[in-house]
């Protein structure tokens, strides 16, 4: 027993048969071969997976493709713009805030979501933001300095006068 | 033209760009045509007799192509395989299991979901049989013996032993005051965040395999493979081993698992590539563990805490198979760095490994061959010694360190440390956490009932294994590799025999080549991973990646300089002899306007060579340590405790650590925080744990705790820099060195704010539980 669904990834439709027990990762990954969103787990507990879902973080191993059918989700694969890096993707480069750069693409999608809401946040309300992204490599110590890069970048005070 | 940033430069990561952008090639990423899944089915038993597997629903199921059981591989001889430690392992058991979610049998199937399918549907029946668990009772010889293919009928592996057993005990009698605790490390789990997996892929037109595979040391692999399967007519030529971008490793990935066999032998039945990747709960539960060390610890001092000597006695709990990954001459690791950063004349240690019903363990967490149980044994014994004799622990420390003018300095096991100067990073440890101050501020707080404890380490590693005199794994030398080929306009393809797992080699060996070469090092390609290409090499681990390979880089590069000097000497119509180096180019001495850049050079290697020499720009160099390197650090850690919940908090962390000269600082950094993260963990989160029956109760992510950034703290760094003589550019390695370094912080610290309660050891994690339960027995509890 399949199902039809169009699930909007990074601004294009994706439509295929699917089995309602298929995995959003799944679709994500092996369906739309979009392999940069990760699986670290199968408890919902490290976020390798996240994507944004209708503008809010998800963990894509944890919603079946059939949920996801009619709406929009942004990939690591969504965040560069005409050839440009996100503030995010370059703040992670800036700061040396990925290692081996597994748990990256979910705790970029994390934190873009969080950005989306927050400026200028205080460290203690970054690393509450991303305690649902577990990261074996960096300490998380640049993780949050990458993403104090990218919310000064994105919400600097407009340029003014002169 | 670019500039060469060479040792020192906080460089930029090249491997960034693809990682940022979802473009990284992990394990899973890897899709070939006609691919099966494969997935494997478990035992829910420590130990069991197989009464009988049923295949037929499985074969049954929608998209099974094949279930294979260990009856099925007994024709081709691979019910079992070798060990990195001249042991065997079950490849899929004939009729006994011997840990809970050993391998029993493999389904494969057309998808990841139809193999699952398959493994629910495999029918076993068991008898079980009484497990094995606990080391000790296992020595004693009333214990069932678990490996019944031995013929050697004991749990006892091996027996290994260092040191003056006599001249120790007589120092110990010899001394006014001895401390003795049993200081338990237990079994952890690396928890990379990518679990391990593999491609195999069989052509049986060329009868030759290509593995992609997660693993650390790619060559090795290949070696072993070729072992296991040489009589059946798989020769090493016909075998590639690719090791892909690996999403974390911390030695989970050098050991061989049976899951890699079982794609193999899978792909060679179905002829059709097989994929085989670990579902988080089975990496937790059956392979990629650490630890695991039942330590009796004592130290022997004068009155005045000069220390005369010390002993230590461990019983290593291996699982049931010996399948750690240690130097073969060494199967309790490099434990003999125990003494320390310490003068202490006379030592002994003696190491039993023992066989249970548990999966096999001895694997390093993020550390040179048992060097953080070592650390961890000796400095907590430091801190019980410093409470006996009622000492400040850095004074007694001051007191007995290896003195800057001792160095090279040889340690009653033998070891001959390289450089070192302890006392002037515990200087600058405390000067940056304001020690003196501290010290006050705990007496305030206890005076108001608050728990605060103040805790030292100050440690010395041994990485970069090895010397090939001493250190080989399966009788191959512990060299490592790297080959520069410097192209006609001076572009460079740089391949190694390591395997970067997050540690940034791409960019950090380039820069190496440009220090050497003056060439940018955004003109130089580093590859890693691929056997068909790369220099043979022992992979990563054990911090041995800069002082092997990258020595192996300097070299070369070295070798490729020389020869540019005969080129240039011919450009420039010189003698050789008259020739002056300066980054990227030779001058002629005393005219700086007669030079030729080292792409001038590239070029004419090609283009106009001198007669007789042969063309081209390349080197390869197999570099062979002369010894280890001995990195060291000073921590110290604060913590607060909550008498109410036993939570440790940790308040402040300042890590002073000597690696050496250092390539790329932003890195090194980065692998600090990352090191102390991951000794923070053991410390206070993780353990794996079994239940009465062998049953692994810590199996997920929900029961095994990995540190998030909530309990990460802002981890305060600082460095010394006492070079390594011995290493060409003076570096040591850091990777492990915080993972070392911090547990043994951070439990000194928790008994230091318990020790006027009278506690004086307590075994890692420190969680609430158990520090509530010694808050509550000694009265302290709110
Ligand atoms: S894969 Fe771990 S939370 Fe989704
Ligand atoms: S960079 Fe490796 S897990 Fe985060």
């Amino acid at each position: 027993m399949t199902q039809k669904i169009t699930i909007n990834l990074n601004g294009a439709d994706v439509t295929a048969e699917v089995e309602p027990r298929l995995l959003l990762v799944h679709f994500i990954r092996e369906v739309a071969n979009l392999t940069g969103t990760h699986i670290g787990c199968d408890t919902t507990s490290c976020g390798a997976c996240s994507v944004v879902l209708d503008g809010k973080a998800v963990k894509s191993c944890t919603l079946f493709a059939v949920q996801a059918d009619g709406r929009r989700i942004m990939t690591v694969e969504g965040l560069v713009t005409g050839g440009q890096l996100h503030p995010i993707q370059e703040g992670f480069h800036e700061k040396h805030g990925l290692q081996c750069g597994f748990c990256t693409p979910g705790m970029m999608m994390t934190s873009y979501a969080f950005l989306q809401n927050h400026a200028h946040a205080s460290e203690e309300e970054i690393r509450w933001a991303i305690s649902g992204n577990l990261c074996r490599c960096t300490g998380y110590v640049n993780i949050v300095e990458a993403i104090k890069y990218a919310d000064a970048k994105l919400h600097a005070p407009a340029a003014g006068g002169a | 033209m670019g500039v060469a940033h060479g040792m020192g430069h906080s460089v930029k990561r090249k491997e960034d760009a693809r990682f940022l952008r979802g473009r990284g090639n992990y394990i899973d990423d890897i899709k070939l045509p006609g691919m099966l899944w494969l997935d494997i089915v478990r035992s829910p038993l420590a130990h069991a007799k197989i009464v009988n597997i049923n295949k037929e629903k499985a074969l049954a199921t929608p998209g099974v192509a094949a279930v294979i059981t260990g009856a099925d591989l007994v024709p081709y001889k691979l019910e079992w395989m070798p060990t990195l430690m001249s042991d065997r392992q079950m490849v899929l058991p004939v009729d006994t299991v011997m840990y809970y979610a050993q391998e029993v049998a493999a389904v494969i199937a057309t998808s990841r979901y139809a193999a699952a399918d398959g493994v629910a549907a495999v029918e076993v029946d068991y008898e079980p049989l009484e497990p094995v668990l606990d080391p000790k009772k296992a020595l004693l010889p009333d214990s069932p013996v678990i490996r019944f293919d031995r013929e050697e009928k004991s749990n006892r592996i091996w027996h290994w032993e260092a040191g003056d057993r006599q001249g120790t005990d007589a120092a110990f009698k010899g001394s006014d005051v001895v401390v003795a605790e049993d200081i338990y490390i237990p079994r952890i789990h690396v928890a990379s965040i990518e679990t391990c997996g593999c491609v195999a892929s069989w052509d049986p037109m060329e009868g030759h395999l290509t593995l992609y595979m997660t693993t650390q040391a790619p060559h090795a692999i290949r070696t072993v493979v070729a072992l296991v399967t040489g009589h059946l007519g798989l020769h090493e030529h016909k075998i590639r081993v690719v090791s892909p971008d690996i999403g974390g490793g911390f030695g989970g990935k050098v050991p061989v698992y049976p899951g890699y066999v079982l794609a193999v032998a899978a792909s060679v039945l179905t002829g059709k590539p097989v994929k085989w990747i670990e579902d988080r709960s089975e990496n937790l539960q059956a392979d990629s563990f650490a630890r695991d060390y039942h330590i009796h610890a004592e130290l022997a001092a004068q009155k005045d805490g000069k220390l005369n000597a010390l002993r230590m006695g461990v019983v290593a709990d291996h699982g049931a198979f010996d399948s750690a990954a240690n130097p073969s001459k060494f199967p309790a690791g490099l434990f003999s760095i125990c003494t320390g950063s310490y003068d202490i004349k006379t030592a002994f240690t003696e190491v039993d490994g023992v066989y249970t019903n548990k999966p096999p363990g001895g694997i390093a967490y993020r550390c040179s061959f048992r060097v953080t149980e070592a650390v961890h044994a000796v400095e907590r014994m430091m801190d019980v010694l410093a409470q006996k004799l009622k000492m400040d622990p850095a004074d007694l420390r001051a007191l007995n360190f290896i003195r800057p003018e001792q160095f090279p300095y040889k340690s009653a096991f033998g070891w001959e440390y390289d450089s070192g100067n302890y006392q002037g990073a515990l200087d600058k440890a405390k000067q940056i956490i304001g020690y003196d101050d501290l010290r006050k501020e705990q007496a305030e707080k206890r005076a108001r009932g608050e728990l605060m404890g103040i805790g030292l380490s100050t440690f010395t590693e041994i990485v970069g294994a090895g010397p090939s005199h001493t250190f080989d794994i399966l009788g191959i030398k512990m060299f490592d590799s790297a080959e520069i080929r410097v192209h006609p306009t001076g572009r460079v393809i740089a391949r190694f025999g390591t395997k970067s797992q997050g540690q940034g080699h791409e960019t950090t060996y380039a820069q190496i080549i440009a220090q050497e070469l003056g060439i940018p090092e955004e003109h130089i390609a580093v590859e890693e991973g691929d056997t068909d290409t790369a220099p043979y090499g022992l992979g990563t681990y054990a911090s041995r990646s800069t002082p092997t390979a990258g020595a192996a880089g300097a070299m070369a590069a070295r070798k490729i300089r020389e020869k540019a000097r005969k080129i240039a000497a011919h450009l420039l119509e010189a003698n050789e002899a008259d020739l002056e180096w300066e980054t990227g180019k030779f001058f002629v001495k005393g005219v700086p306007s007669r030079s030729k850049t080292i792409q001038e050079i590239a070029f004419a290697a090609y283009t106009n060579h001198p007669q007789g020499m042969e063309a081209g720009l390349e080197a390869v160099d197999y570099y062979d340590p002369p010894n280890l390197t001995f990195p060291f650090g000073a921590y110290i850690c604060v913590v607060d405790i909550d008498r109410g919940t036993g939570e440790v908090k940790i308040h402040r962390f300042v890590a002073v650590d000597d690696c050496g000269n250092i390539i790329n600082p932003m890195i090194v950094d980065g692998q600090i925080h990352g090191g102390l993260t991951m000794g923070m963990a053991p410390a206070l989160l993780e353990e794996i744990v079994y239940d009465e029956n062998g049953v692994n109760l810590t199996g997920t992510f929900m029961d095994y705790l990995l540190p998030t950034a909530m309990e990460t703290p802002k981890w305060e760094l600082d460095k010394t820099t006492t070079p390594s003589p011995h290493h060409p550019f003076g570096a040591k390695g850091v990777g492990e060195s915080a993972t070392v370094g911090a547990p043994p912080a951070i439990a000194n610290a928790v008994v230091d704010a318990l020790s006027h309660l009278g506690v004086t050891n307590m075994d890692i994690p420190l969680t609430p539980q158990k520090v509530w339960a010694v808050l509550k027995e000694k009265g302290a509890a709110l």
